[in-house]
């Protein structure tokens, strides 16, 4: 909402400067996004220093550009378009040069009866350039027009920056005071502020008011309730008014004036406007839109007329207008001021008289009984109505308006009267409109304005101060609550403007924000928290997350983290089946289920990468979704890891162009199972009939169980399901584990001696068929040699036609090791031979030469 | 015989000042003390000499190879010496050519960003508490005091699973975690229920457009105390010390009020904008300040549904966007990059 400060000053004195009012109100909730200034003077910041705002602006020289009068408005000896006009400043007198055509109906009149009042602009004035698009600043000089000499002017909106209108020179309203700087006549600063939902009740400019006057400690000038003088006949013999259902329209008050005499509003009232954000159309919607700005009732008017002759027309035939709201029936259209033809929902409320529909209640009017400038005679409706009901109203027909925009966000029903008496003042002011006297009211459903009690104990408990009970109530007081002190505590009434105060604990905690809001948020003091520490639970599950995380990237891996959304495509590429979390309303296909393989989310991040690296490793620990029925899904936490590329990252003399394969993926399995101290891990092939085993190479793979239990599984991406992405050339290889079973089976450990005494150190080789899997054999070895065989390392296989078709040749690197003695040859042998027996007995091995 | 060996010894000594390699050298010791040298060959025929003589010329003989021995390790030091010099002079390599590179990972940035935020908390007392991403409507909103008919709660704002009995969504905040951490401390206690001191991290979803500033999914944390000493200084106590830690010890902030329905006072805290100093520029908007947290003291409603008696107990809650400092922090200009994990943004953190 923008807000100039002049109108504000209507309400209250301002005896602080606008960037620290800007700033009081920002801290109580009412913030300040932006100042405009519009002739008065700019802040000027030394360089470093700190500004709370955007400010941004023309400020106007008090010395060059002041109010002036024109006397005789001549015409221009070479041109038709342009006119001289005789012009004084308060003290010198001139000519001005102008092709302004609101001045061409003065031309060759001779004096004027009632001199012009204008902004004048004398010679070096910085003003914008009227004749180049936006804002773009000039310098006044003189310059030769058709022969006559012009070095200064009388200026537009747009020159000074109000608005982007150049159609004419602003013609002042007769009270301003020639000689007067402009800046002190209609100088101004315009205030955005952000309104918060609890602030609907200050979307207006006494709203604001009312805060300024309570930050600052000055009275607020009240409104006059009863401004204007009645006449004619009282409109209650003329009007009546139905409501259908007082849960969404509680109040419905109309207000009558005659005989109004149409045309633009008062200069001071159109720059308003403007500067508010407003296009100014004439007296009569000026004013109820400068009501509605002023206390935030917005207003609608009718033509009266219209609406007689429409009663006239309906069934009954009498002259009296039947006003009624009720709920849209089905397939029901309205065409709206905006002259589009709407069709309506059940929900939206309208306006009806006999002959249908005449407006959406608090969103926008109907084109037929519109006020026109041949309007006479106009009926002014001030209502209430449920806010989120006007909420969907105005969003499903996009139509935000200024109505729409404070009735989506609560007004208070209280608020009606006084809007509908507002507008009919200034109609009456601006219009010389007879006013009918009283107003017709239906109020089925006042609302209760809480009555809350508040103590000092209260204040303290929740914001750590010391109030006492007067302080407590003075400062409700400055908001219009009304207070009743007794001991320790506050009594306080809801003044009935608002909608944000709720009952018991909850009004206690809502009043408490008031208090803080205006004592200042920025008072109260900052202490460390002394309550008693909570009982320390910790979080394992996220503290192994964690570690695992750092372990993956000391092991090389990226971490990733990817959306949760994605496609039931792009998951089923790894042969994934069963159903999804579907998201009902997805902003799009690729995310419209939830991931139910975390393998193929960092499978996607290979797929983006394979253009920009040759290599890539990457793991993500995260949830999956699987859903459950009559539930919330399952989100079990899943480890991902994929890779692709080279085992060694390439280097200017490295020729070592080997791709990562199985044994990369199990080297990297093996370091990170290591690294969370598991034993009794064990390898077999992926059973491929689960996932992720689908995904994978039936003779690449390998499923992973500790203590017996499957925890994961890793392998080369199956062909088939390789093709499903862009990957590159290379083979992908990927892994994933179950973090709850992994976490499961984390066991305590402890460590082995350092050994006192030098080990022994033996390779042997041995000979077995092709199909016996390595791991029989290092088992073996490792039963057999027992305790004191601390290590076999495999470091060698080797195929050849000397060893023969079928067969292989295994070559270990054997540690003996005794905690107690140096080992004799002898033993070592002994260990040696018992190992070999053993291998020749179980799988037919053969001890190479 | 005593002048030949004189002799041997002058000519061995000047044969090895022009000895300059190890080579040489070796090919010296051979001709010179070697078993065909004329010193060794003085030694072999020792028993030749005349009896009277042989002391004399063994003594000599002795002195003269001890002569030459301790002038070849002499010799042989300088050489090396001499020899390194000359290698470390000539063997230098070119530093500037790049290493061989070694592979390593790295910590996504918004788990960095998190594990900030979350030390910072817990060294404050704030232990983490995770909940679970789809939630119910019930958790994510009603026991949070969103009013009906509040805009979070309308289709557009959120994620909503299709299919189910009960309205199902993502979660929108980390705040459904605020109501089951309550319930669960409460469970343990329920006439007197703990206090609770907790961080709350996770993703959370909107639905909006992805753009560069805007994204449907997004890391929070959220903080909660409760218990029966807990106020509103102690919430600008605890996040000021937070933010100077987090932005550092001169950091300065302003609480301005705010309104979330489920605190009640709430408060927004803006830090001063450390890219301009509070100068102004386009990233705090020419205002100076920077939007960091929401918070404010738990309204009434939501201890009543955690099973805390807000008559008695009270507490503070605040909520933050790890992946906003880390863009204020690293200018980053596009949240999409988080997510995209391209591996040209990741390799920078
Ligand atoms: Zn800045």
């Amino acid at each position: 909402m923008k807000i100039p400060v002049s109108w504000i000053k209507d309400y209250v004195n301002i005896n602080i400067s606008i960037e620290k009012l800007a700033s009081m109100l920002t801290l109580a909730g009412l913030e300040v996004e932006e100042i405009r200034y519009v002739g008065w003077e700019m802040p000027k910041y030394e360089d470093g220093e700190s500004h709370e705002f955007k400010t941004y602006g023309l400020e106007w020289d008090r010395e060059k550009l002041v109010v002036a009068e024109i006397s005789e408005v001549k015409a221009h000896p070479n041109a038709d378009k342009l006119v001289l006009c005789d012009l004084f400043d308060g003290k010198e007198h001139w000519t001005a040069l102008t092709g302004a055509p609101n001045l061409l109906p003065y031309k060759g009149k001779g004096k004027l009866e009632q001199p012009l009042k204008v902004a004048y602009a004398k010679k070096d004035s910085v003003l914008y350039d009227g004749h180049k698009d936006g804002q773009v600043l000039m310098k006044l000089k003189c310059a030769k027009v058709r022969g006559i000499e012009s070095c200064s002017m009388v200026c537009s909106e747009k020159e000074l920056g109000i608005s982007d209108d150049h159609e004419g020179i602003i013609i002042l309203d007769d009270d301003a005071q020639t000689g007067m700087p402009l800046a002190d006549y209609m100088g101004d600063a315009v205030l955005s502020i952000d309104i918060l939902p609890n602030n609907a009740r200050n979307v207006n400019v006494l709203g604001v008011a009312r805060e300024i006057a309570a930050l600052t400690n000055q009275p607020l000038k009240r409104i006059d309730k009863k401004p204007y003088t009645t006449s004619g006949d009282p409109i209650a013999s003329k009007v009546e008014i139905e409501i259908a259902n007082p849960e969404l329209n509680p109040r419905f008050v109309l207000g009558l004036i005659r005989d109004v005499e149409i045309k633009p509003s008062p200069y001071i009232v159109q720059r308003r406007l403007r500067l508010a954000g407003i296009r100014p159309i004439n007296n009569l919607v000026d004013a109820t839109n400068y009501a509605m700005f002023e206390i935030g009732e917005p207003l609608h008017a009718f033509d009266y007329d219209v609406l007689v002759e429409r009663a006239k027309g309906a069934s009954t035939g009498s002259a009296t207008v039947k006003i009624s709201t009720r709920n849209a029936e089905k397939g029901e259209m309205l065409t709206t001021l905006d002259n589009i033809e709407r069709k309506l929902q059940e929900s939206n409320v309208l306006v009806c008289d006999e002959a249908g529909s005449l407006s959406m209640a608090g969103v926008m009017g109907g084109l037929e009984s519109e006020v026109t400038d041949k309007t006479k005679n106009v009926l002014l409706e001030g209502a209430a109505w449920q806010f989120i009901n006007i909420r969907r109203t105005a969003n499903h027909h996009n139509l935000p308006s200024e109505a729409s925009y404070r009735f989506s966000r609560g007004v208070h029903p209280s608020l009606s009267e006084d809007g509908v008496k507002r507008g009919l003042y200034w109609m009456q002011k601006w219009a010389n409109g007879k006013i009918a006297p009283d107003l017709v009211d239906n109020y089925p459903l006042p609302p209760t304005d809480p009555t809350v009690r508040v103590t000092e104990a209260d204040v303290k408990k929740l914001l750590g101060i010391e109030l006492s009970a007067a302080e407590i109530s003075k400062l409700l007081t400055k908001l219009e609550f009304s207070t009743q002190v007794e001991g320790t505590s506050v009594t306080a009434i809801t003044p009935p403007f608002r909608l944000d105060i709720g009952e018991g604990l909850v009004g206690k905690a809502d009043l408490i924000e008031e208090i803080a809001r205006i004592y200042g948020y920025d008072k109260i003091p900052e202490t460390r928290l002394s309550d008693q520490l909570p009982p320390q639970r910790g979080n394992p599950s996220h503290d192994w997350a964690e570690g695992a995380k750092n372990l993956l990237a000391t092991l090389g891996l990226q971490e990733a983290v990817n959306y949760r959304m994605t496609s039931p495509e792009a998951q089923e590429r790894l042969g994934l089946q069963g159903e999804f979390v579907k998201v009902a309303n997805p902003n799009s296909p690729e995310k419209s289920v939830l991931r139910r393989s975390l393998m193929g989310s960092v499978l996607e991040n290979i797929e983006a990468n394979a253009r920009v690296r040759e290599t890539l490793a990457f793991f993500e620990i995260g949830p999956v979704f699987v859903p459950k029925k009559n539930d919330l899904p399952d989100e079990p936490h899943k480890l991902a890891i994929a890779m692709t590329g080279r085992r060694q990252p390439p280097a200017w003399d490295s020729t070592a162009t080997e791709k990562i394969d199985f044994y990369d993926m199990k080297g990297v399995a093996d370091a990170f199972l290591a690294g969370l101290q598991l034993k009794n891990i064990a390898y077999a092939p992926a059973d491929s009939s689960l996932m992720p085993g689908a995904a994978f190479h039936p003779g690449k793979s390998a499923q992973v169980s500790v203590n017996d239990v499957v925890v994961g599984a890793f392998g080369e991406i199956h062909p088939i399901a390789a093709e499903k992405f862009a990957f590159g050339d290379a083979p992908v290889l990927a892994a994933e584990f179950d973090v709850a079973s992994l976490r499961k089976a984390q066991p305590d450990f402890e460590i082995e001696p350092v050994p006192a005494f030098p080990p022994m150190l033996e390779d042997i080789a041995i000979i077995v068929d092709e199909d016996l899997p390595a791991e029989k054999v290092d088992f073996l070895i490792r039963q057999t040699g027992g305790k004191m065989l601390a290590d076999a390392r495999l470091f060698d296989v080797y195929r050849s036609e000397q060893l023969g078709e079928g067969k292989k040749s295994l070559a270990y690197a054997l540690t003996y090791q005794a905690p107690d003695r140096t080992l004799t040859d002898k033993e070592a042998a002994k260990i040696r031979n018992k190992i070999v027996k053993r291998l020749e007995r179980e799988v037919g091995a053969e001890l190479r030469g | 015989m005593l002048d030949k060996l004189n002799e041997i010894q002058a000519t061995a000594l000047s044969a090895l000042k022009e000895v300059q390699d190890k080579a040489a050298l070796q090919a010296w010791k051979q001709e010179y003390t070697g078993g065909n040298s004329e010193l060794t060959g003085v030694f072999k025929g020792i028993g030749k000499v005349a009896k009277e003589e042989r002391g004399k010329v063994g003594k000599r003989a002795n002195e003269v190879k001890v002569a030459l021995m301790a002038a070849l390790d002499e010799h042989s030091e300088a050489i090396k010496t001499a020899e390194l010099a000359r290698s470390l002079e000539e063997d230098h390599l070119d530093v500037t050519l790049p290493g061989r590179p070694f592979r390593h990972g790295g910590i996504h940035p918004a788990t960095q960003t998190l594990r900030r935020i979350l030390t910072i908390l817990g060294d404050m007392g704030f232990q983490v508490y995770t909940s679970r991403e789809v939630e119910s409507d019930a958790y994510n909103f009603e026991h949070l005091n969103f009013p009906p008919g509040h805009p979070a709660r309308e289709m557009q704002d959120s994620f909503y699973i299709e299919g189910t009995d009960t309205a199902q969504l993502m979660r929108t905040h980390t705040s459904p975690g605020q109501i089951r951490a309550m319930r669960e401390y409460a469970a343990s206690n329920p006439e007197n229920p703990p206090p609770i001191r907790i961080s709350l991290p996770g993703m959370c979803y909107r639905s909006e457009q992805i753009t560069a500033r805007s994204e449907i999914q997004f890391n929070q944390v959220e903080g909660l105390a409760v218990g029966e000493n807990i106020t509103f200084s102690d919430l600008k106590g605890t996040l000021n010390d937070f933010a100077r830690r987090m932005f550092g010890q001169d950091a300065r902030t302003r609480f301005r009020a705010q309104h979330f329905p489920f605190t009640e006072p709430s408060a927004e805290m803006d830090v001063e904008c450390f890219l301009c100093g509070g100068e102004g520029c386009n990233v705090c908007k020419k205002s100076g300040w920077l939007e960091i947290l929401g918070c404010g003291m738990v309204h009434p409603n939501v201890l009543t549904a955690g099973g805390y008696d807000p008559s008695r107990y009270t507490g503070f809650a605040f909520g933050m966007g790890p992946e906003r400092q880390a863009m204020l922090r690293h200018n980053i200009k596009d949240i999409r990059y988080f997510w995209g994990n391209d591996s040209r943004f990741l390799e920078q953190f």
